[in-house]
């Protein structure tokens, strides 16, 4: 009998490997800007015109990630979907923006898209004046003329585009539950969408949520994109300060450190959201 | 039984067919209310696939179910409901891993019976003394044995209040010492006079509860009688060769 054989143990608890030197050298690397962007006037001055930028930047993340989150989810259903239209309508989804780089996505959508679709609305409202339903016509009119604006149509471009990447993290997480858990939701009389709601997708989700929190770590720097609809987003604010100063060092040193801010601080929270999971 | 005969399962000629591999090549059965009917037979016989047909886990590929006078058909709502009333025991116990004992056999009774979180509880506690483990409540599936977690999907399904009990190889995953316990509810549910359609190998549950014994083989009933008849009595080749392999040992 070899009951006592030497198998590795996992260890528990805190670690020198859970904190290596990367960790440190990005500590590092805060102090160093924190202190440069205390004490050099010109730095100063590059943080205090950038930082106009970082409520845009959050607003933009947070908005188009709840946004992607439905339809990622809609989409991700659609694509283990057994009805067909659902399911190549989601692929057709998928496929699209996959195929397409994000930035040109971004122009077609804010610049295509979104006028097209404005035109039809504007067309469909005309259209309900005509026939004597003003009361809607003319109030969709007004919204379809005043409601693009160009932090939408990036909220709607980041959207998008991240549905799809969402889209095929829900369904890897919906494949990944056993067929057992449908049948036997379905063999107890619930319903295909009542047993995805209660039994499939509570499980999945909680299977990606590390893909998730990594998707919404990426998007927040994907939003730096959007600079080019002249949204004003940090990185936007920063290209307006070096072209005006020729500041570049101070302005792209400051910029970047702010996105590390974001993202470092992001990337714990979310390894420590997957300990916490992983030690129920 | 007070009660005139009642068929609870009527089975017509069914067929399901997996692209060329024939599962159920044309079986039909009568089960009447409170009978226990055992299915065996060698694996890929088809007796599972059978099983599954009759709440229309598989769609048939032809012939017909009838549940206690009504005919399954292709609408979603009304299969729903059939099946609401047609308990189903896995092999592999299927419970729900995220929830817990408690949450696993009242999720469906508010879901699909619309009962109070207080009913269901209560009915949930009734069925959890009933298999034994009502002090498991609070736990969740990963943390029992597989007896127990066997014990808790027979609970759950009870707590639906179905006409019908399917159980699909109910002992088969689980350790030897685990499996009484698990058929000792069985009996108790089969003398209560719940109808029962039973796949599995247990001779000893086969002779103490069921009324009749089916062998199936290649998709097709070979042999339906008595559990005693086929036991001792045998009368089809294939019957004695698969009755002399499983009871060899």
């Amino acid at each position: 009998m070899e009951e006592n054989s030497p198998v590795p143990i996992e260890q528990e608890g805190f670690q020198a490997k859970d904190i290596s030197w990367w960790f440190w050298a990005i500590i590092l690397i805060f102090i160093w800007a924190i202190y440069i962007i205390a004490t050099r006037e010109n730095y100063q001055d590059a943080f205090q015109f950038i930082k106009a930028g970082i409520a845009v930047t959050i607003k933009t993340a947070l908005i188009s990630y709840a946004f992607a989150v439905v339809l990622g989810l809609l989409a991700g259903l659609g694509r283990i979907s057994k009805n067909i239209f659902f399911n190549n309508l989601a692929r057709l989804y998928v496929e699209l923006i996959r195929g397409i780089p994000m930035l040109v996505l971004i122009f077609f959508i804010a610049l295509v898209g979104v006028p097209i679709f404005v035109d039809g609305l504007n067309a469909f409202g005309a259209w309900l004046v005509k026939i004597g339903l003003g009361f809607i016509g003319t109030p969709l009119n007004e919204f379809g003329n005043s409601a693009f604006t160009m932090n939408s149509r990036a909220i709607i471009a980041l959207s998008v585009t991240y549905g799809a990447f969402l889209a095929e993290i829900f369904r890897a997480g919906i494949q990944s539950i056993g067929k057992g858990q449908m049948e036997a939701g379905r063999s107890l009389g619930m319903s295909y969408g009542q047993t995805m709601r209660h039994i499939i997708l509570p499980q999945a989700v909680r299977n990606v949520l590390p893909a998730l929190g990594n998707d919404f770590v990426a998007m927040v720097k994907d939003t730096a994109l959007v600079s080019v609809l002249a949204v004003r987003d940090i990185t936007q604010v920063s290209r307006l300060y070096a072209g005006s100063t020729f500041r570049f060092r101070e302005a792209y040193v400051t910029v970047s450190v702010m996105y590390l801010a974001m993202t470092v601080a992001l990337s714990l929270l979310i390894q420590l959201m997957e300990r916490r999971l992983n030690n129920d | 039984m007070t009660n005139e005969p009642r068929d609870m399962i009527v089975i017509k000629d069914l067929h399901k067919h997996f692209g060329n591999v024939k599962a159920v090549n044309g079986v039909s059965l009568t089960v009447q209310k409170g009978k226990v009917i055992v299915v065996i037979g060698p694996s890929g016989s088809g007796k599972s696939t059978m099983l599954r047909c009759i709440n229309h886990l598989e769609t048939p590929t032809s012939g017909e179910i009838w549940i206690d006078g009504v005919k399954l058909g292709h609408n979603e709502k009304e299969l729903n409901e059939t099946r609401a009333e047609v308990g189903m025991v896995f092999q592999q116990f299927n419970l729900f891993p995220h929830l817990s004992v408690l949450e696993n056999v009242t999720i469906a009774q508010k879901v699909v019976r619309g009962r109070s979180k207080e009913e269901a509880q209560e009915i949930a506690m009734k069925q959890l003394t009933r298999v034994g483990i009502p002090e498991k409540a609070d736990s969740y599936p990963n943390n029992l044995s597989g007896g127990q977690q066997q014990r808790v999907a027979i609970a759950r399904s009870l707590a639906m209040n179905p006409k019908i009990m399917l159980f699909d190889e109910p002992t088969s995953a689980l350790d030897p010492e685990m499996i009484k316990e698990v058929l000792d509810v069985m009996l108790d549910l089969a003398k209560e006079g719940m109808t029962m359609v039973c796949v599995t190998h247990e001779m000893g549950f086969a002779r103490s509860a069921a009324d009749e014994v089916l062998f199936m083989d290649a998709g097709v009933v070979v042999e339906h009688t008595t559990p005693e008849d086929l036991y001792n009595n045998p009368k089809e080749e294939r019957t004695k060769l698969f009755l002399s392999q499983i009871l060899q040992h």
